[in-house]
């Protein structure tokens, strides 16, 4: 088990793309670290880099007190997870799990047992006989998974590995690695581009954007403090509603006469946005006190919640969530107020977080 | 497994989508049908029937009018002429067989042990312009051979390499290894690079990699591209008529066309040698069948 430590990685490719952008990450030992972002953001040029599959332009990767910059990948002692399984196609489940330990070379009895325990925490004893393409992809994740477990890896590097598999299976999945990663105790990079499963899974996530690291933080502090505009935008669903704002009279005042309490240390003559989650937001009867005049353009009804998109002083997206109580038709006006507690405040040109 | 709204509505509308002949009743129109493919079958087929009959008349019956299609006396001499000499010696004919077989091997063998490889690594590796040098590789091909016959000639009479299976072999090999790298490219970039990458990260080394995962997977690829690749050698005439002279290194294809000409022309003897030529690419090419529908029809799968 150990940490992970990148410092200033850089990735260029022969045709002048830069992938990753001096990044630096300091994963801890035993961490959950997911890595978030959009595709072609970097995240899985990063996470090969550290599994040695793609050797960076510059910049050093340290596994534990190792620097590995030099290593082959198997020399890394890291397992890894790809979005595509990867079993070997001619080879058993049994043989698949075994593979790695036998290109170590570890005494047969040594292969075995270590072969079952996998097996037997993975749940695969029925499955052990039968090779790839007679199991269903929940069953070949698992067995993936279980590849990876039997080597004992000082990490594990999961590359999107729920992408392929359906919504149900995914979210049993999703708890499945969550359980394991716990009761290992291993450190474990996860890359994915669902921020939902980011915040379930991840202890700390590290949002990328363009091979640059906008934010690192734990699921919580994102959510509730994303650290620039591309991060607002991208966590949530729906979500962080983006609104123009002004400061006037010790207050943040959107175009539309919409009030927020302004948080502390502002910067003058400078423009604003807010970033308002759509459970801050209210939608009331026309005239309630302390609202806005504003309209319903659409309504999502999700059961347990309706997601209103409202028309507020031509900005149409602004999103809101109500309790599935609250009912108001399609174009009906409406009265829009501020619940929650101080908005983040992002500056409109460096995109970044003023307050 | 889910079923998606296509897969679930599709087997109704499917019924209507029939075409019309359907409907008109099935012995009606597969009688029709039989008919125009016989008549299809029997123009495209004429010409090897008449060849085969050809290889096995005597000479008289060749020659006889009205052509005789049924009642001929059947002989194996002119296949017994195509492999032994009029001394009951080894043929010319044999030998230029023997040299095709050697040739076209060969250059089959070199072109796949080459553009195998090549195939690979343009596919896997962040080769420095990949596209243009794809796109010179795939231009040596633009040029029909024969415009470049001439320079060759000179090239090859100057080092020495005229009238010697050697230079056939080099020839062919630079003709077949764009053809094997562009198709091979195309299975290559099939086999999901994670194999790869999971077997190096077990302890391989890349080319071991290779060697152990991707290549097995890449075999009726690889066969199929070889087939393409030892017919073009096989049958190749403009280069093995200009570059060779003697019957030692001469290969069959110029060989069976030098046997027509002079005063007489033994056709029985055309016949039966174009018979024995035809066979061995028939043979091959039924031997790997498998992997040729599999690799040609490879790219068109969805994974």
């Amino acid at each position: 088990m150990a940490g992970i430590e990148v410092t200033a990685l850089h990735k260029r490719y022969p045709d002048g793309t830069v992938a990753v952008d001096h990044v630096d990450l300091s994963i801890d030992d035993g961490e959950l670290f997911v890595m978030l972002g959009p595709s072609g953001c970097g995240k899985t040029t990063t996470l090969r880099a550290i599994a040695g599959l793609e050797r960076q332009t510059t910049g050093d990767i340290r596994i534990g007190d190792t620097l590995v910059n030099d290593l082959l990948p198997a020399e890394r002692d890291i397992a890894m997870v790809f979005q595509f399984y990867a079993l070997y196609p001619h080879l058993r489940t049994r043989d698949n799990l075994a593979f790695p330990l036998r290109a170590e070379g570890l005494p047969k009895a040594e292969v075995r047992e270590r072969v079952a325990e996998a097996a037997r925490l993975m749940r695969l004893d029925s499955l052990l006989d039968r090779r790839p393409r007679q199991l269903s992809g929940g069953e070949q994740q698992r067995v993936a998974l279980a590849r990876a477990l039997v080597r004992r890896p000082r990490a594990f590097l999961m590359d999107e590995p729920l992408t392929n598999l359906d919504a149900e299976l995914r979210a049993d999945m999703r708890t499945e690695i969550k359980h394991l990663q716990g009761e290992l105790g291993t450190t474990m990079v996860y890359v994915t581009h669902d921020q939902v499963e980011a915040m379930s899974l991840g202890h700390r996530i590290a949002i990328l954007n363009k091979g640059r690291v906008e934010q690192i933080g734990t699921p919580l502090e994102v959510y509730n403090r994303p650290a620039s505009l591309f991060c607002a935008a991208f966590i949530g669903s729906p979500p962080m509603n983006l609104i123009e704002v002004e400061v006037a009279d010790g207050k943040l005042r959107s175009q539309g006469g919409l009030v927020l309490t302004p948080p502390p240390g502002l910067p003058r003559d400078r423009r604003l946005v807010a970033g308002v989650r759509p459970e801050a937001l209210e939608v009331t009867e026309p005239g309630a006190q302390r609202s806005v005049p504003a309209r319903v353009v659409s309504a999502e009804w999700l059961g347990d919640e309706i997601i209103y998109a409202i028309d507020h002083s031509g900005q149409r997206d602004v999103r809101v969530r109500m309790p599935p109580t609250v009912r108001f038709a399609a174009d009906a006006p409406v009265g829009l107020r501020h619940t929650g507690g101080t908005p983040t405040v992002y500056d409109v040109h460096t995109e970044e977080l003023v307050a | 497994m889910a079923v998606s709204v296509d897969e679930a509505v599709s087997t109704g509308p499917a019924r209507d989508r029939t075409p019309p002949a359907r409907r008109l009743g099935g012995r009606g129109r597969s009688a029709l049908e039989v008919a125009l493919l016989t008549v299809l079958a029997v123009v495209m087929l004429f010409p090897v029937l008449w060849m085969i009959e050809t290889s096995i008349k005597e000479n008289r019956d060749v020659y006889a009018v009205p052509a005789q299609f049924f009642g001929f006396t059947v002989t194996m001499d002119h296949f017994k002429d195509v492999f032994v000499g009029p001394d009951g010696g080894r043929s010319a004919l044999s030998v230029a067989f023997l040299n095709s077989a050697v040739v076209a091997g060969v250059s089959t063998v070199l072109a796949t042990v080459l553009g195998v490889p090549a195939a690979w690594a343009y596919s896997r590796l962040a080769v420095k312009a990949r596209k243009d040098q794809l796109f010179f590789i795939l231009s040596t091909r633009f040029m029909p051979p024969v415009v470049v016959v001439i320079p060759i000639f000179l090239m090859y009479r100057q080092v020495g390499l005229i009238d010697s299976k050697l230079g056939l072999i080099l020839i062919y090999t630079a003709f077949n290894v764009p053809f094997t790298i562009w198709m091979m490219k195309g299975f290559v970039d099939e086999v999901p690079a994670e194999y790869e990458d999971a077997a190096m990260l077990d302890g391989y080394t890349r080319l071991q990699a290779f060697w152990r995962f991707t290549l097995p997977l890449l075999v009726p690829g690889i066969a199929a591209t070889a087939v393409f690749a030892l017919i073009f050698s096989w049958n190749e005439f403009v280069f093995a008529i200009f570059l060779t002279s003697s019957d030692s290194v001469r290969t069959a294809p110029p060989a069976i066309a030098g046997l027509i000409g002079g005063t007489t022309t033994d056709w029985g003897l055309v016949a039966a040698a174009s018979v024995v030529f035809a066979l061995p690419v028939l043979v091959f090419a039924y031997l790997v069948r498998k992997h040729l529908v599999a690799g040609v029809t490879l790219g068109a799968v969805r994974r």
